[in-house]
């Protein structure tokens, strides 16, 4: 039985349409971003995959509303700015905010309660799995624990929109994976709209309903692939005849 | 109250570390200076109102507490440092954030400023005091013009540290302005605006004594004049230790807030 596959017909939540981003620079612009058209559908998680340098990040930024585009535009159905969780390359903490103050960041800002925000930040320390650190300064943090604080500060105010810029990227082996299937989790009860930039074929095939590959700069889409693989997607997922398949094409678009 | 048998084994396990290690230099270093001190006043024949003994100094001392003298006077001047530091602080933090935030504006201004720093204040200190007097107020503007430029460099040099990624995060949850003020940039930028702070709370000190030594009818710098011309010299000593306990005190100030905000630089 195939549980949670997604009807086809939700509606479009993000259009996308011939977005550019020029960087003026001395010399002459950098071409980051050359005319990038696509939609994400509501709730459907889609990963940006692309060598180093071909725009991933310039693409979230410019969705994030951190930097316009210098032609083209996106639009998020409903008109306004969506709330946003971002989770950026870096892990980007407060230095002089333990790990409980800067995932209650986004709370904060949003002048939620404090009873309330205390037992959302108490949920999310249990998700991330950092329980025992709550009052930890980020300097006593490991990379990966500082991400994971990150993630979490992400999550917190059950954001619209997820855009996430390789957060599993300094984990290890081990905690990504069990990331890869907390977060599959959480898209899937609470209902997210996630669009993650990657460097692995594999994560954004355990995790994405489409994957869209960007070139070489300036960043194109040279293939939208929809990911066509059973959920809830285990482990052994990567053993199915499919897995292989779209992994092979993947690999065969990116070189 | 009946204390523990323990109890003074422990109370002296946890402060005699701490004496050892950072009261007893001090109290010995202090105690080999008063002992020189001492021995040449006494046998270099060097005369009483040219380098007075400690005892004289602290008799004279005794004398200035008892007859509250030195109390009044210290409270002129420690006002005068108060004042000038509210007010000089507050302005150049101010300002500073706006340079900061405005290349522009920073454009415009930063000539004057410079300029207005190749004034020393110690030469104006005259003009200050014929146009307003006397007065606390002319000393506290003299205070405020000394500390207003080493605070306003560390608020500039601070907001301008603060990372573009934390920017980018206050953006992305659609944060005020306020907002980004209050959790980012004050809290980012602390540590350079307090390190500007000690510098200024050590230079006020100097900003109003130099202004009463120009012309006051109060506070330390009122005592200096007047030990020096009475060749009250034990006098003269009281008020240059008054002066520096004050400097201190102020720099002590700084150093606790530093310590109470800044745990997490470690
Ligand atoms: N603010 C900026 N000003 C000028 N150039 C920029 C700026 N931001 C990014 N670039 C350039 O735009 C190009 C795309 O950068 P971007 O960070 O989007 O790449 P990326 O796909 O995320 O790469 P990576 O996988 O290494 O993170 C790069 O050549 C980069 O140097
Ligand atoms: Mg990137």
């Amino acid at each position: 039985m195939i549980i949670g596959c997604k009807s086809k017909m939700s509606a479009s939540i993000l259009a996308v349409r011939g977005l550019s981003v020029v960087f003026s620079t001395e010399n002459n612009g950098l071409h980051a971003l050359d005319s990038v058209s696509f939609d994400v559908n509501s709730r459907e998680f889609v990963c940006v995959l692309g060598p180093s340098g071909s725009g991933k990040t310039t693409l979230l930024r410019v969705l994030a509303g951190l930097i316009p585009p210098t032609s083209g535009s996106f639009k998020f159905s409903g008109g306004e700015q969506p709330s946003i969780g971002m989770v950026f390359q870096q892990a980007t903490l407060m230095p002089w905010r333990t790990v409980t103050e800067n995932i209650g960041l986004p709370l904060e800002v949003g002048k939620v309660n404090q009873t309330v925000a205390r037992e959302k930040i108490r949920d999310m320390i249990e998700l991330v799995g950092l329980q025992g650190f709550e009052d930890s300064l980020p300097r006593d943090l490991s990379g990966g624990m500082a991400q994971r604080v990150a993630i979490a500060r992400a999550l917190i105010h059950d954001p619209d929109l997820l855009l996430l810029d390789e957060p599993f990227a300094s984990l290890d082996a081990m905690t990504r994976e069990r990331m890869w299937m907390e977060l599959s989790r959480i898209w899937q009860a609470r209902q997210k709209t996630v669009v993650m930039v990657t460097h692995s074929i594999n994560e954004s095939l355990f995790l994405a309903d489409r994957v869209l590959v960007f070139t070489q700069r300036p960043g194109k889409i040279k293939m939208d692939m929809e990911v066509d693989l059973p959920r809830p997607r285990e482990d052994d997922i990567r053993y199915l005849a499919r897995f292989g398949e779209l992994a092979r094409q993947l690999r065969a678009t990116i070189e | 109250m009946i204390l523990r048998p323990d109890f003074s084994r422990r109370f002296f396990a946890s402060v005699l570390p701490l004496m050892y290690k950072r009261l007893l230099p001090i109290v010995f270093s202090a105690f080999v200076f008063l002992l020189a001190w001492s021995l040449v006043a006494r046998y270099s024949g060097i005369p009483n109102f040219i380098l007075p003994s400690p005892l004289s100094v602290w008799t004279r001392f005794l004398r200035a507490v008892n007859d509250g003298s030195l109390a009044y006077h210290t409270g002129i001047t420690l006002s005068e440092i108060v004042l000038g530091l509210i007010a000089g602080v507050t302005i150049a933090t101010i300002l500073g954030y706006l340079l900061a935030k405005s290349r522009s504006l920073e454009k415009i201004l930063s000539p004057y400023i410079v300029a207005s720093q190749a004034i020393p204040v110690v030469a104006i200190a005259p003009l200050l005091i014929i146009w307003l007097g006397d007065g606390i107020l002319s000393k506290a503007i003299i205070c405020a013009l000394i500390v207003f430029f080493p605070v306003l460099v560390n608020t500039i040099v601070g907001v301008r540290a603060v990372p573009a990624a934390l920017y980018d995060l206050m953006n992305s949850l659609h944060a005020s302005r306020a907002q980004i003020l209050w959790k980012v940039e004050a809290p980012a930028s602390l540590p350079v605006f307090l390190g500007g702070m000690r510098v200024g709370a050590t230079l006020s000190v100097i900003g109003a004594i130099v202004g009463e030594l120009v012309d006051a009818q109060s506070g330390l710098g009122f005592l200096l004049r007047v030990g020096d011309f009475q060749y009250d010299t034990p006098m003269v000593f009281v008020a240059v230790f008054t002066l520096i306990s004050l400097a201190l005190a102020l720099y002590g100030v700084v150093r606790i807030v530093e310590n109470r905000f800044l745990k997490w630089q470690g």
